[in-house]
């Protein structure tokens, strides 16, 4: 009883002192979101709640843990919302009572990015870089790649593959679409968030983008997969892939544009696109998802939510591609809409 | 006499007088204190056993011994095995011994012989014991940005001339073995310089007089006489600093290139149990938080067992050394 008079007491002597602070009795906001996972989109994710929180007043705390454990907490509840590169699977979905809501927020495109003297435009050919993934491919002047690249001086170098050692939503998506476009790869090394890359000597994982970033940066010869954002502020050069189309194509905003309007989207709003297709499609893309439950929270917070939904559907959009993401397409903006509008 | 008796009574103000209550009290509350620190600490190793040993148990029934014979880490098909882990642990710390231990020992020697004046064997002594104080992460960054590209061209120029020897039989792209033992010989350097200085610095000064004065030289008295009266001391060093190195985690995990394979190359990459746990459970999911928590017990297992061996030597000689 003294405890929980106590307690009142300081929330009240809390609430007096901020309003003291800011001044502004009526706009007073006292509602905290707290949520948790994907890394991937991270880098976007905390400049959008930096700016929604100047403008709104609701404080959003968000902790880049890897989509794993952010679904790991949101089936636990502890947290207001999460993140996952990978939505949620059916069994998933199932242990959350009230049901949920995936929103994709956003998109990314996993890139090549490379360190060989010398050479700032490669092109890999469809049949060549899950070769590369395989260790059946490793010298750089091999001539399956030196076919694709007339003109370009390719060292007699060997190449060294840099992968995760950590279960990451990018190894997700990337080892879905070399899966997706090799059976050899499908077969012997698998797609997941972990997998058993070949025991070869020339494969390093470096835990985090930001390891494999730096590990490509420091080892001459390197090949690695990092998602665009990452190599696009480090200024590390990256392949052009070759698509289902037989293109070779950059990544970038235009290009992974191209590879969402091939996204089919099931009644969840999941949609995973191993192999877009389109003339000018990149193709390793894929969508993250913000995770929300569908009923069971209180007025306030589903409120704060439903604007920092908002918020990332207008605003949120336009800080993507600075960031290396892509732009949701309006279609999408549109169905996300639709299931934000069935929470309670 | 009866002046006698009067002054063998207490004066006010004098020390001497029987403790009063509150002070025994107070002598006794200490004495309980300790005794629970005490207690506390074994109870929480035990607890950290039970614990693990709970969280492991559905993984060690279930994959048995072959966990620790196979070389397998599929989540996707549940294949779980770590002897790529337990080799790479063993080998790293084992090589990082040998180059830290023949310089620990070496350093402890120059410290303690009298080759440097009293001073500035205490400042190097400082210098020495610092490198303990560096955070694992900045040798790990040190490793990359600095070391790697400095032995580079020597390891592979090893490579391309004697391939043949097992130890050369891979090029060193960039993280692997080698960098992360040149790393975890410095990082232990500290453990075994300061723990054999001790060893050396309890031999009585007698000795080594008697061997000067059986008219041996300076080298002489230290090989023959100062290392192997102070053996027991220098083989714990070891053992600890051994102990220390099983367990380093940051440094590791960003130097050795976490490659599951067993290679006897220097300059091929490696795993190691702790860097396996560092970077595999942030993301784990529900099935491989049991294979982790057996993969914990394994390691925790390892280092107990060497710190244990070690502190029992420790002990043992630093009882002979004192008779």
């Amino acid at each position: 009883m003294k405890i929980g008079n106590f307690s009142t007491g300081a929330k009240v002597a809390a609430v007096a002192a901020a309003m003291l602070v800011s001044g502004t009795v009526a706009q007073a906001q006292d509602v905290q979101l707290t949520g948790s996972g994907a890394s991937f989109p991270f880098p976007l994710y905390s400049a959008w709640f930096k700016d929604f929180g100047q403008k709104t007043g609701i404080q959003v705390n968000y902790q880049s843990k890897g989509s794993g454990a952010g679904i790991e907490d949101f089936i636990n509840g502890v947290v207001d919302f999460a993140a996952s590169d990978a939505a949620m699977d059916d069994e998933e979905i199932a242990k959350v009572e009230g049901g949920v809501v995936l929103l994709p927020m956003t998109a990314g495109e996993v890139v090549l990015a490379f360190n060989l003297d010398g050479v700032s435009d490669l092109k890999l050919p469809r049949d060549v870089y899950p070769k590369i993934f395989l260790g059946e491919v490793t010298k750089w002047n091999d001539p399956a790649i030196a076919a694709a690249n007339d003109g370009v001086d390719l060292p007699d170098e060997d190449i060294t593959v840099v992968v995760r050692s950590d279960s990451s939503g990018t190894s997700f998506n990337f080892t879905n679409h070399l899966a997706a476009i090799s059976s050899d790869f499908e077969s012997t090394v698998g797609a997941g968030k972990t997998v058993p890359w070949p025991k070869a000597s020339n494969f390093i994982a470096a835990p985090g983008n930001q390891g494999i970033t730096a590990t490509i940066k420091q080892t001459p010869g390197a090949i690695g997969y990092i998602e665009y954002g990452y190599a696009q502020q480090t200024k590390t050069p990256y392949a052009m892939l070759e698509n289902q189309a037989g293109n070779y194509v950059a990544a970038g905003a235009d290009a992974g544009k191209a590879a969402l309007a091939s996204a089919e989207f099931d009644d969840m709003n999941r949609a995973f696109i191993t192999d877009p297709k389109g003339e000018q499609a990149y193709p390793i893309a894929t969508f993250t998802w913000l995770l929300l439950y569908k009923q069971g929270q209180d007025a306030d917070t589903v409120a704060a939510l439903k604007k920092m939904v908002d918020y990332g559907l207008t605003t949120g959009q336009d800080m993507a591609d600075k960031l290396g993401y892509i732009p949701l397409p309006e279609s999408v903006v549109e169905l996300d809409r639709k299931s934000v509008a069935e929470i309670k | 006499m009866a002046d006698k008796t009067k002054n063998a009574e207490p004066k006010v103000g004098s020390v001497s007088r029987p403790p009063t209550a509150f002070e025994y009290g107070y002598d006794k509350s200490f004495r309980i204190l300790t005794l629970a620190a005490g207690v506390l600490t074994v109870l929480l190793l035990v607890y950290i056993f039970w614990k693990l040993g709970a969280l492991a148990a559905p993984a060690m029934r279930e994959y048995g011994l072959g966990f620790l014979t196979t070389v397998e880490w599929n989540p996707n098909k549940n294949e779980y095995g770590i002897l790529a882990e337990i080799w790479g642990t063993l080998y790293s710390s084992f090589l990082a011994l040998l180059f830290g231990g023949v310089l620990g020992i070496s350093v402890a020697i120059f410290l303690t012989q009298g080759f440097l004046n009293a001073r500035l064997a205490w400042v190097f002594r400082l210098i020495v014991e610092m490198l303990a104080a560096i955070p694992s992460v900045v040798y790990g960054l040190w490793g990359i940005y600095v070391l790697i590209p400095a032995i580079r061209p020597m390891a592979n120029w090893l490579h391309e001339t004697l391939p043949f020897i097992p130890f050369f039989s891979t090029k060193l792209a960039g993280p692997g073995m080698f960098p992360a033992m040149i790393v975890l010989s410095i990082m232990i350097l500290p453990t075994v310089a300061a723990i054999s200085q001790d060893a050396f610095k309890a031999i009585p000064m007698k000795i080594q007089e008697a061997a000067y004065g059986m008219g041996t030289t300076k080298w002489e008295a230290i090989r023959k006489v100062i290392i192997p009266t102070a053996s027991g001391g220098i083989f714990a060093s070891l053992v600890l600093g051994f102990g220390r190195a099983l367990g380093e985690t940051m440094a590791l995990a960003m130097l050795i290139g976490n490659a599951q394979q067993v290679s006897l190359s220097l300059f091929s990459p490696a795993t190691t149990l702790a860097s396996l746990l560092a970077s595999t459970f942030p993301e784990a999911g529900a099935n491989q938080i049991g294979p982790l928590m057996y993969a914990a017990v394994v390691l925790l297992v390892i280092t107990m067992a060497v710190n244990f061996i070690g502190t029992i030597i420790m002990n043992y000689t630093s009882r002979q050394t004192v008779t």
